[in-house]
């Protein structure tokens, strides 16, 4: 992939976008409607970085703000160095075939097959035919589709057609990738193989990725950094890591916390969370518990996965009622040598 | 009473309804397509909204639309007579057939435009592409579909207008009919012009119709 439009990498030094006070109203007839306010964030070369919130939060907005498709009431969107309200119409055009953008409805041409889909982005670029069809022959490759160049969209599966798209993506080696609600209408099985391409794209090629999204789990299965949108307005942001196991704000919590709305049929207010370190096989540990013990815990809250290549998973668990029990439960996990801690406020 | 005369004579009208027909088409889609295109780019939810140009081209359009065919024939024989030199005969009646078919051809052809996924646009425009790539790499390659249908749409109006033509000695299939079926009540020749006129209609839709089916590639074969 070296035939690529390098241009911002040589202007950046710092974060690669960089969005300050940005603003956007919507006015309808005699209302305003404030889709953003005063966001700011810093995004850093590599990232993987999510920005979550509920429907209507207005991440779809911030994300087209990153490549202009909707400009800025008033702030600025810097990427690369460039301050994009700064360009003109060609500039900004050349500047976007670096910032690719996927979606969730994929968005491929009907009427095109897909090898002619990935030729696209190539031709808008200025490639000659035959250069682009051997790029697209290889872009097929790497989201695993040789065999389907000449299908239409229409004879492939949801996830086939977002492989697709993220091909077409990748063709003129974007440094970053834009991902708005890109695996919202996939199945989770489907889900979890197109993260895994995304994450593998960012290892390999470096590409900085937005991922837009409402869900938890696609944060927390990719996300290096994380950026709350509550209302149009950036309620927290920072390393997963952190904002998992410290949440500052309500609205971080809540989200976090968001499986665990069920939590109050059970009635102890017990709670503690643990540590996993790098070398504990934290799964037989619970398990062996409930089986020692014969008294159920509740999950409230836990991230067994690895988190962005730290081996570092926690768990919020209530325990049962009975006293007793739930400190044998505590000394049998602190023998583990699982770092316990007992936690408030996770149960009303 | 069926004479060789009668025979070639609706040979001849068949050739000259088709001939009008399809120039007249040809003709009203190198006007009406990039009216089509102007009005669908220039709308509010347009690439490029531009209240006046859209504003012009919407009142051009209302008004001839609202012109009755069979008078606006008669409005643009002074045209007619400018351009081919006389008001009569099939070239003479493709110049109304045109400017007839324009306006509604353009009407056509916005909103076959206007039904391509916003989505789509929006991809294409994320990768850089400039407004003239969008228009003829995306809005006329993923509309395909239902700009055939409009074509086909507009070719049996078109061929209906021409036949409307032959009040004013227009030529055709319509000429013919109106000769002998109104002036001469020869109602068997009248009859058999309008089983032409049909077959000729339903041969054009079948072949529209089949065609875009064909290049649609959105269903599974
Ligand atoms: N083009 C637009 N015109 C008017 N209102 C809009 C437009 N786009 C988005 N909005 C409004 O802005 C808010 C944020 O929308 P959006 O960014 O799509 O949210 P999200 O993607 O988080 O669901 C919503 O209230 C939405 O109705
Ligand atoms: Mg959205």
């Amino acid at each position: 992939m070296e035939n690529g439009n390098r241009e911002l990498e040589i202007n950046s030094s710092g974060p690669i976008i960089r969005i300050q006070d940005v603003t956007k109203t919507y006015s309808a007839d005699k209302s305003t409607l404030h889709a953003l306010k005063n966001v700011s964030l810093d995004i850093n070369k590599g990232d993987i970085y999510g920005i979550i919130g509920m429907s209507g939060a207005g991440k779809s907005t911030l994300v087209r703000c990153l490549n202009f498709l909707e400009t800025p009431t008033s702030g600025t969107v810097t990427v690369g160095g460039k301050d994009l309200s700064k360009l003109s119409e060609k500039e900004l055009r050349k500047t976007r075939m670096n910032i690719a953008m996927i979606f969730q409805h994929f968005n491929l041409l009907m009427q095109r097959n897909v090898i002619d889909n990935i030729c696209f982005p190539l031709t808008i670029a200025g490639m000659g035919k035959k250069e682009a069809r051997k790029r697209a022959e290889e872009l097929l490759q790497i989201v695993g589709l040789e065999d389907k160049a000449k299908v239409y969209p229409s004879q492939l599966s949801g996830g086939q057609k977002q492989r697709v798209a993220i091909a077409r993506a990748l063709a003129n080696n974007p440094e970053i990738l834009l991902c708005d609600e890109a695996t919202s209408a996939l199945d989770p099985q489907t889900t979890k193989s197109i993260l895994a391409l995304l994450k593998d794209i960012n290892a390999k090629y470096g590409i900085t990725i937005i991922i837009i999204t409402h869900e938890m789990s696609v944060v927390q299965e990719i996300c290096s950094h994380v950026a709350i949108l509550d209302n149009g307005s950036l309620a927290e942001s920072g390393r997963v890591i952190d904002i998992f196991s410290s949440p500052k704000t309500k609205e971080a919590r809540k989200l976090v916390l968001d499986d665990g709305e069920k939590i109050a049929i059970m009635k102890s207010r017990h709670c503690i969370r643990i540590v996993f370190t790098e070398n504990s096989s934290f799964e037989p540990v619970i398990g062996n518990m409930i089986l020692e013990y014969k008294s159920p815990v509740n999950i409230l809250y836990a991230d067994t996965r690895n988190i962005n290549g730290t081996a570092r998973g926690e768990m919020i668990l209530q325990l049962p009622e009975k006293e007793e029990t739930a400190q044998k439960m505590i000394e049998y996990l602190k023998e583990r040598k699982l770092a316990v801690e007992e936690v408030e406020g996770y149960v009303d | 009473m069926w004479t060789k005369e009668i025979t070639d004579m609706l040979v001849q009208g068949v050739y000259d309804t088709l001939y009008m027909t399809i120039v007249s088409t040809l003709m009203g889609y190198v006007l009406g397509l990039p009216m089509g295109i102007a009005l669908a780019v220039t709308d509010k939810k347009g690439l490029r909204p531009n209240s006046v140009i859209y504003k012009m081209l919407d009142i051009i359009v209302n008004i001839i639309r609202s012109v009755p065919f069979l008078i606006l024939l008669i409005v643009l024989i002074p045209l007619t007579k400018a351009i081919v030199g006389k008001s009569y005969g099939s070239s003479a009646t493709i110049v109304p057939l045109v400017i007839a078919a324009a306006p509604f051809i353009a009407r056509m052809v916005e909103s076959s435009i206007q039904e391509v996924d916003k989505g789509v646009i929006e991809a294409a425009q994320s990768m850089g592409a400039g407004l003239f790539t969008i228009i003829w790499k995306v809005l006329l390659v993923e509309a395909r579909t239902s700009l055939i249908v409009g074509v086909t749409i507009a070719t049996g109006t078109i061929l209906g207008y021409s036949a409307m033509a032959g009040v004013v000695g227009g030529g055709g299939l319509g000429d013919i009919a109106i000769r002998y079926g109104y002036y001469r009540y020869q109602t068997d020749i009248m009859l058999v012009t309008i089983i032409l006129l049909i077959v000729l209609v339903q041969i054009l839709q079948g072949i529209g119709m089949m065609l875009s089916k064909k290049l649609d590639r959105r269903k599974i074969k």
